[in-house]
């Protein structure tokens, strides 16, 4: 899988390392703002009422 | 075959890897997100001593900022703004007051969720508390001090526990009482821990 990746980006060594940090600030952030919140909203991890 | 394995195993890391990011995301991230929203309830707080609409304190909207909480057994600087509403929204953003329970200082119950592990879990340590320690509800108008007379833990069915007098349905209330609950065992949803306490003093805040 990550060599596919890694052979499906453009360019150099150095712009394909560039390419793969950027890569994965964007997933980071896509789990971080927008799956996590989703996945903990559906997760009783913390119900602290009653009823 | 081996290029299958090894997709396999390469997959397995990276949910690994995302599992253990979700973990961080829950002690750290949501932490950050009621930081965040306390900073403005508070100031919602500070700022407007008046009270706004008809000067009645039962007109408190969702999402409002009603009180500050203080438990001087948790800590000097432990506080927080307790946010009207126990929606998932609002106990993000802090504890919250069940909606149509009594108010602060008001004859009933004055009940107060909050969260015991993730979103800066404010209800942390509440299993600590004693029979006797203060806590402390900085309304608008007033401050009130509760005194903790039990805990105990329930099941999240026995809901009669935030009645006007706790676990007797119908009874008329004579007491000011409070009630805060959270998640019990830690990290579960099973149970829930009960606080309760009594009014102990009120000081009306000059104007």
């Amino acid at each position: 899988m990550y060599g596919f990746i890694w052979r499906k980006l453009p360019g150099g060594t150095t712009l394909r390392l560039c390419a793969t940090l950027v890569l994965i600030a964007v997933i980071t952030a896509l789990l971080w703002y927008v799956v996590f919140p989703w996945a903990e909203h559906h997760i009783p991890l913390d119900r602290v009422t009653v009823g | 075959m081996r290029a299958v394995l090894r997709t396999f195993g390469e997959v397995s890391i990276t949910l690994g890897l995302v599992l253990l990011m979700f973990c961080a995301y829950l002690l750290w991230g949501t932490t950050a997100y009621t930081e965040q929203h306390q900073e403005m309830l508070q100031r919602e707080l500070t700022q407007e001593t008046t009270i706004t609409g008809d000067g009645k304190l039962d007109s408190i909207e969702l999402g409002r900022a009603l009180a500050m909480i203080r438990i001087p057994r948790l800590g000097v600087d432990y506080k927080y703004a307790i946010v009207e509403g126990i929606d998932a929204e609002h106990l993000r953003q802090g504890p919250g007051h069940y909606p149509g329970t009594a108010l602060p200082g008001e004859v009933g119950n004055f009940v107060v969720s909050g969260h015991r592990t993730t979103y800066a879990a404010p209800f942390n340590r509440i299993g600590e508390l004693r029979p006797g320690d203060e806590v402390i509800i900085d309304a608008r108008e007033a401050r009130y001090t509760y005194r903790v007379t039990s805990k105990k833990i329930v099941y999240p069915t026995q809901v009669d526990v935030i009645e006007p007098v706790p676990e007797h349905p119908g009874k008329r209330p004579k007491q000011a009482l409070l009630t805060l609950s959270t998640c019990h065992p830690e990290y579960s949803a099973r149970q829930r821990l009960i606080v309760y306490g009594v009014l102990n003093a009120t000081h009306e805040r000059r104007t």
